[in-house]
């Protein structure tokens, strides 16, 4: 009886599916990025009943390996794969950068009015533990108004592995050569000093609650719980104050030293470009060159694509930086190698 | 007189019969039971065997250096636990350093020395402790603890113990003191309630006798009462400690998460199971994953060799009847 029942049940289901054809599509990855792709997720199925998006905020890691893996369709990080992981995928893979994070420096001063400065090399010796008291010469002397105490420094970092982690790490990689060939760059490091906190959050509240604690967050977790934080020195020498806006003009210096052909692997912390902030970087879709299923890959590029247009007009309120306009045809031209069965998909997703 | 006819005795059921039971029901049952009985320790074979398989790639590159090495570097693939095999043990031995007085003394009041009215209702307060999430008792550290503890109990504990090399360096809040003073919260409940039990299990006559002898109630209770519990009051803390060494949310928002080794409570430290929550989800290369199963596998095994080494000395003590060694 109940072998029937299963069977019936089954093939109630096989006939009910092409009823509704629906295109299902899952994603996982990146956590930072997760508010905007659920946004997205959301309006973009509001408009597009045909196409059912889910997207898991399991972290890079976890994306890169089920994207490797094809367990899900599209995979999101905030790290670019390694060499080595795209050749174990006979790199089938695209970079497709969707939105822009920017890391911030947040730190309790409670006597200090007014936002710190830090020039490059400042806040790489701080995070190596060279210097350690805030009335250090070397940072009263770009701080010129501001009457800095004589407290000890507290480092705070993430604990957990995280794309935050990432930008900030390979940004001090390429302004100091001593942290590059002692600590290097990577979701998570063996950092020379400090506290560990778990997450945007367990860094800020360790902060808040240590007097004389310098810690790294998103900008936009920084600006939703109002933390103060610091300008930073650009490589045009500018101290540039973290805001969206800044941090959109790091991807636009960025470009110009980028060919049309890249692969959107690239670092673009410490960009050209006078108001750009130096400490941003991209956040990436995973996507297959080659998919086996042309439905799901015609949907998958016309979901990418809407994300890349209208969608970026949603980032500011979320607290994301859009991608510079002028990235979008580079974009498009990727966008338009992504095949099934030998023929590109992106006929099927033009509007 | 003729022999009377003997009549056959029936041979006795083989015990093996009797237990297989003689009806398709009772057969069932059994079946199901030992099912059930056979799952649990299959499941805790498959876990170590999961959890070495996972982790061989960590042993062979790393072998037995992996134990005592410090350096975690996740960028040059290079791995050692010491930092957090130390934690792990130190926060939670601490942590039974400040909770053992705590939940006997808790579990003596409220036996020997309580009225009536006041006992149920501090029983249950004490064991409410254990209700509460543990990310709270983390968040209640952040923001209440860490801030106590650096402008009450830091300085005068610096002031008088400052020259020993347990209370050396700066302190920055987070810190295996920190950690260590959480744990002893959250292991309070458990030894308590169970000491409780087993206070309440002496016999009144042992009270009677040492009373009777001229002893004092603290007399009665240190010479009568605690030695015939002594096995299930170990016991008690072995439970503690059990919940200390596996505690994470709690203990990674407060012991510093460092990868270091340091004699001072002052100073921030790590804990194995700390580490794992929070690099598991990021953590990118197979290595670095394998050498995150491997610290699982030794949390598993340290844990193992505390309960097996916590039996044995339960069946040290517990020669001779004393209360609560049956149940353990």
């Amino acid at each position: 009886m109940a072998k029937y029942s299963i069977v019936a049940l089954t093939a109630a289901l096989a006939l009910a599916a092409p009823a509704s054809a629906q295109v299902k599509l899952n994603g996982a990855g990146a956590t930072f990025p997760n508010i905007i792709y659920q946004d997205w997720i959301i309006n973009y199925n509001r408009a597009h009943a045909t196409v059912q998006l889910n997207y898991q905020s399991i972290g890079s890691g976890g994306g890169i390996r089920q994207f490797s893996e094809r367990t899900v369709d599209f995979g999101a990080s905030d790290a670019p794969m390694t060499d080595s992981a795209i050749a174990a995928i006979q790199s089938n893979v695209l970079h497709i950068p969707t939105v822009l994070g920017g890391v911030v420096a947040t730190y309790n001063l409670a006597e200090v009015q007014g936002a710190l400065r830090f020039t490059p090399d400042v806040l790489a010796d701080i995070f190596l533990g060279k210097i350690t008291k805030w009335s250090d010469a070397r940072i009263t002397s770009v701080n010129p108004g501001l009457k800095l105490p004589a407290e000890d420094i507290v480092v705070v970092h993430r604990a957990d592995g995280s794309g935050t982690s990432f930008i900030f790490t390979d940004y001090l990689s390429k302004v100091s050569p001593e942290w590059a060939s002692k600590v290097s760059k990577g979701t998570s490091v063996n950092w020379p000093v400090g506290l560990g906190g778990k997450g945007n959050e367990g860094v800020t509240a360790t902060v808040k609650q240590t007097p004389g604690a310098i810690g790294y967050v998103e900008l936009g977790y920084a600006q939703i719980n109002k933390l103060p934080f610091a300008a930073v020195q650009n490589k045009a020498g500018k101290f540039i104050t973290p805001t969206l806006e800044s941090v959109t003009e790091a991807a636009a210096g960025a470009m110009k030293a980028m060919d049309p052909g890249t692969d959107f692997r690239v670092s673009i912390t410490n960009p050209n470009g006078d108001k750009a902030y130096p400490i941003a970087s991209f956040t990436w879709f995973l996507l297959h060159k080659q998919y086996d299923d042309a439905a799901k890959a015609g949907e998958l590029v016309k979901f990418v694509w809407w994300a890349e247009t209208d969608g970026q007009g949603r980032a500011p309120g979320l607290g994301y930086a859009p991608l510079p306009k002028q990235l979008r045809p580079w974009i498009e031209a990727r966008l338009k190698t992504i095949t099934a069965d030998g023929k590109s998909v992106w006929t099927t997703a033009a509007r | 007189m003729t022999a009377l006819p003997i009549e056959p005795v029936p041979a006795p059921e083989p015990r093996w019969r009797a237990l297989r039971g003689v009806n398709a029901g009772d057969r069932i049952y059994r079946g199901t039971l030992t099912v059930l009985a056979v799952t649990l320790p299959l499941l805790l074979l498959a876990l170590v065997g999961e959890l070495v398989a996972s982790a061989w790639p960590a042993i062979r590159r790393f072998g037995p250096h992996f134990l005592w090495t410090s350096v975690w570097d996740p960028v040059a693939g290079v791995f050692g636990a010491a930092p957090m095999i130390f934690g792990t043990i130190a926060s939670s031995l601490l942590a039974l350093v400040i909770a053992v007085p705590l939940s006997l003394g808790v579990a003596i009041f409220l036996t020997e020395f309580a009225p009536k009215r006041v006992r149920q209702p501090i029983a249950f307060l004490v064991e409410l402790l254990a209700a509460i999430p543990s990310v709270v008792y983390g968040l209640w550290g952040v923001f209440v603890l860490i801030p106590f503890l650096r402008a009450q109990v830091v300085p005068p504990l610096r002031a008088v113990l400052g020259w020993t090399p347990f209370f050396d360096g700066v302190f920055y809040g987070n810190s295996l003191l920190a950690g260590g003073v959480i744990l002893a919260i959250m292991i309070v409940p458990y030894i308590a309630a169970v000491s409780r039990e087993v206070l309440l299990a002496v016999p009144g006559s042992q009270r009677e006798a040492a009373l009777g002898m001229g002893a004092t109630r603290w007399e009665a209770v240190w010479t009568a009462v605690v030695p015939y519990g002594r096995a299930g009051l170990i016991g008690a803390i072995i439970l503690g400690l059990g919940r200390a060494l596996g505690e994470t949310m709690a203990v990674t928002m407060l012991i510093g998460n460092r990868h270091d080794i340091g004699l001072s409570v002052l100073q921030p430290a790590y804990t194995m199971a700390a580490a794992i929550a929070n690099e598991f989800s990021e953590a990118t290369t197979n290595l670095y994953l394998s050498a995150l199963f491997e610290v699982g596998l030794l949390l598993f095994v340290i844990t193992v060799v505390v309960n097996a080494l916590a039996r044995l000395l339960i069946w040290q003590v517990a020669r001779g009847t004393a209360v609560g060694s049956r149940a353990l």
